[in-house]
């Protein structure tokens, strides 16, 4: 499996995300520049954290409409796996390939530090290693991670179970408590803690991998590759 | 040439953390009667149109980028000024 991660002018979580997907998982992985125009012959999209554009106007706002961005919507309607995580995921509200908008955290703070989420939905592409109800632990690092819907949208977010993450404790404000959400179709994530930062007992912990597994786990079973 | 001010603010209902806490302080200096406090953006565009298309171009701008339709409304207000 062959991933790309999407570089933005000010992203800075591409290397963590390179490092976790070749070092760790042991998939294949390419940086993309914002600039390019096609994502041709890979099979999962990655959009990290970072500062895109340097959040001018709104998180996420200038990024949205970078060239490479076309690609990542015709992937995600491809059915392609799309993870967008911090930046990456205000990227994808930005875009509309997920519902909502991220607004300040609610202590006016930058949160950096992990966190315990709790695993909503273990029925995605991107969470079949986790159990529901499990504890994890990854860290978060974000100034605007303060989810927002109107009831409508999260009355179907919970109908269609889009909720994967939830924070134990609400730390930003968020509707619900909602760390991470997918699409209607599951194939695209957008989460502000970062799996990235967790795939190593030696970084405080590995939970974040399982999240990565979990996507090469499906893609191996839906082309029926044993390793 | 056209100025226009595009004016964004957070819909009613959409919690404004910067807006409560402005609030908080301006209460602690003593301006009690201060109920709310809801923070936006401003943004000053020169543009060069026509007076038949500027109002349609202001909105599509408005709609694509400079709001966030999900979380935010705009107003906007246009000028026509004379080329320097």
């Amino acid at each position: 499996m062959r991933f790309a991660v999407i570089v933005f002018p000010g992203s800075n979580c591409d290397l963590d995300m390179y490092h976790a997907v070749k070092d760790e998982l042991g998939a294949e992985v390419e940086y993309v520049w914002h600039d390019e125009t096609s994502l041709e012959g890979f099979d999962g999209v990655l959009l990290p954290g970072g500062f895109s554009y340097g959040d001018y106007l709104r998180t996420g706002a200038i990024a949205r409409f970078s060239p490479i961005m076309k690609a990542v919507v015709e992937a995600a309607e491809a059915g392609k796996p799309v993870l967008g995580v911090c930046n990456g995921f205000q990227i994808l509200l930005e875009a509309g390939l997920l519902p909502g908008a991220m607004r300040r955290n609610q202590n006016l703070k930058f949160i950096c530090r992990p966190v315990t989420l709790v695993v909503e939905n273990n029925e995605t592409l991107f969470s079949n290693g986790y159990q529901n109800g499990e504890e994890i632990t990854v860290p978060v690092a974000h100034g605007e991670g303060n989810y927002y819907c109107d009831e409508a949208t999260l009355a179907q977010l919970k109908e269609n179970n889009q909720i994967v993450f939830t924070y134990k404790d609400n730390i930003n404000g968020s509707v619900d408590s909602i760390a991470g959400i997918t699409n209607e179709a599951g194939n695209v994530l957008g989460m502000m803690p970062h799996p990235e930062r967790a795939v190593d007992s030696l970084l405080g912990s590995a939970d974040g991998l399982t999240l990565f597994k979990s996507i090469l786990t499906h893609w191996r079973e839906r082309h029926a590759i044993t390793s | 040439m056209f100025k226009v001010k595009v004016y964004t603010t957070l819909k009613a209902g959409v919690l404004d953390p910067q807006g409560s806490a402005v609030t908080n302080s301006l209460h602690h200096l003593g301006y009690e009667g201060v109920e709310d406090v809801r923070i936006g953006k401003v943004m000053t565009l020169t543009i060069n149109s026509t007076e038949d298309k500027i109002e349609g171009l202001v909105k599509e701008m408005c709609e694509k980028l400079l709001a966030n339709p999900v979380i935010e409304d705009y107003r906007y207000e246009i000028e026509e000024v004379v080329a320097q």
